[in-house]
């Protein structure tokens, strides 16, 4: 199955990572390469199957509702790119 | 006594001496960072080295020694992979996105092991957050093979085990979410451990697939991945995936032997393409485990040859899940001239994270839209679950099985870099363990022409000591593990 150019904009888009048109034509060839190995997958029986989310049995872990020491204001701070005080600066969202 | 060569010492006998006051942290420590100095410019193992926050902690660690409260790793010099969380020091994954992110904590295994009082020389290279076989998708440079200058050392976690054989560090931690700490472990001739998911807190490792990720030892030997072990293993609350247990103490059961020991070895590990010199390595090592009296028998994993197709579509797309957070807002990477709230965070991304990562992000991306979640997503979850049952399947007739790690030795530099399947095809041996979450280890089992091949052992959950006791009765019986490249 090969993806076409307009598809490969799209999950780029969804995914909001920039690309120029060679880089969504290299990505097209390698994502539909890689895609094309996929396909064995559907000769597997898996009718009545349940899923695996995770490897491990996971439970839904409670604790003690309890005050505790968190990260210090500035500590959580440190690498903001662009800082204003004890706030992040952030773009307009709406315009 | 005559003095030791610091730069060749396993972890153990280091320890030992180190307990004793034959050495001391300082001597150590300063050995091993003039052996960076000497030989790091050509392997490049390392992302950061911490000389000065090394040099200190070795002074605390003989004081510690000296009053009598020192512990197995204490004074130990040890290379962190650089995905996981160190408190002031720089932990940048190798990416540009994370270049200037300096953590406000450390990962629970840090904790643990500066509790133990081990001594940081560096953080290690890796591929891009930890997605490639060979480092050389690290944004900073690519790491070389000790055995070889010119070939890979293997990857992701490729500067940890380029590392520990270039004798760089005395133990390194890494992470594998498919095969990341053992696959460059067999290229690079040492120990590597992948523990069973949810033994070993996740808590400050930078997420990539984390239904997939566990953290591990990579060691000369196998008594000092026990060592290692020892001290990561176990419940931290903060992980809500980590299992409530007491582990044992594993290096109790080594040198008990093997005597009896089931051990099945899958025919679908042994498919076309396999480098013909490493099967036969690998069958040998197969008879040194029947000559120690395990019970070998040939059998068969059917599942296997899908391992590959359900780890590309659900490492990706809990990776396109985890990596979303990286928006040039709160920490990382953050492009400035972008004309809207939007264009930037395109931007940052686009500018951020190289081919690989980017390959990832939208392969999962893909797996996890609209109108394909079903065929790919889903499908591949229920084949995991197919997986998982043919594995305890098999652990009801086998204490272990024996394979090898990896299909090649190390190969050169640039030859796989134009083709990700033929990259992604390095861990088709050391995905399905993941894909179930069951332990698995890979010893050196042999060379081919100068280079190392590892033998992988898995084992049912929860399987280590039985694990780390065949790997440490293959390992004495042959002297693989005594050879040192030689980088002089």
């Amino acid at each position: 199955m090969r993806l076409s150019t307009e598809e490969v904009r799209h999950i780029a888009l969804l995914a909001r990572v920039g690309m120029t048109d060679d880089e969504v034509e290299l990505m097209r060839d390698q994502l539909s390469n890689i895609l094309g190995h996929f396909d064995s997958l559907q000769e597997m029986d898996t009718d009545g199957v349940d899923p695996t989310g995770h490897a491990a049995d996971v439970e839904t872990v409670m604790r003690e509702d309890r005050v505790a020491e968190s990260i210090d204001r500035d500590d959580a701070l440190s690498n903001v790119p662009r800082r204003e005080g004890d706030f992040v600066r952030v773009r307009a969202v709406l315009e | 006594m005559s003095s030791p060569d610091l730069n060749a010492l396993t972890l153990r006998e280091a320890s030992s001496l180190l307990a004793g006051r034959d050495v001391s942290s300082v001597e150590l420590t300063q050995a091993v960072l003039d052996r960076i100095d000497r030989v790091d410019p050509n392997v490049k193992a390392f992302v950061t080295v911490t000389a000065d926050v090394a040099l200190e902690q070795a002074r605390k660690a003989d004081a510690r020694i000296a009053s009598g409260d020192g512990r197995a790793l204490t004074g130990v010099p040890m290379m962190l992979k650089d995905n996981l969380c160190t408190t002031g020091i720089a932990t940048t994954c190798s990416s540009r996105m994370l270049e200037d992110f300096v953590p406000t904590y450390d990962a629970e295994v840090t904790r643990r092991l500066c509790d133990e009082g081990a001594v940081l020389v560096g953080k290690g290279n890796l591929d891009e957050f930890a997605m490639g076989s060979s480092t050389e998708n690290s944004a900073f440079h690519p790491t070389m093979n000790p055995w070889d200058l010119e070939r890979v050392p293997g990857g992701s976690s490729g500067g940890p085990a380029a590392a520990v054989a270039a004798g760089e560090c005395l133990f390194a931690l890494g992470s594998d979410t498919g095969g990341s700490i053992r696959q460059p472990a067999a290229l690079c001739g040492v120990v590597g451990l992948k523990p069973t998911y949810g033994l070993v807190s996740r808590y400050g490792l930078i997420a990539f697939a984390s239904s997939l990720d566990q953290i591990g030892p990579l060691t000369r030997e196998v008594t000092d991945a026990a060592m290692v072990l020892n001290v990561i293993a176990g419940h931290d609350p903060r992980d809500s995936t980590s299992i409530d247990t007491e582990p044992p103490d594993y290096t109790r059961g080594l040198g008990a032997g093997i005597k009896g020991l089931r051990v099945g070895v899958p025919e679908e590990y042994f498919v076309e393409g396999i480098d013909p010199e490493v099967e036969r390595s690998v069958r040998d090592a197969v008879q040194v485990l029947a000559d120690l009296g395990a019970e070998v028998e040939e059998t068969s994993l059917p599942h296997s040859s899908y391992a590959m197709a359900i780890y590309y579509i659900i490492a990706p797309s809990e990776a396109s899940a985890n990596l979303a957070r990286y928006d040039g807002v709160k920490y990382g990477y953050s492009a400035t001239d972008a004309a809207s709230m939007w264009d930037a965070l395109a931007k940052t991304r686009q500018e951020g994270f190289g081919p690989e990562v980017k390959r990832r992000i939208m392969l999962g991306t893909y797996a996890l839209s609209a109108g394909y979640f079903d065929a790919y997503y889903l499908k591949a979850q229920k084949a995991r679950t197919l997986i998982r049952r043919e594995f305890e399947e098999a652990f009801q007739r086998f204490d272990v099985l024996a394979s090898p790690t990896s299909p090649s030795v190390a190969f050169k530099l640039g030859d796989k870099m134009d083709d990700p399947v033929q990259m992604y095809l390095n861990d088709i041996f050391t995905q399905p363990a993941n894909i179930a979450g069951i332990p698995a280890i890979s010893v050196q089992g042999g060379m081919v022409d100068g280079l190392p091949v590892g033998l992988q052992l898995m084992g049912p959950h929860m399987g280590e000591e039985t694990l780390l006791r065949t790997a440490h009765a293959y390992e004495q019986a042959t002297d693989w593990h005594t050879r040192f490249p030689d980088l002089y």
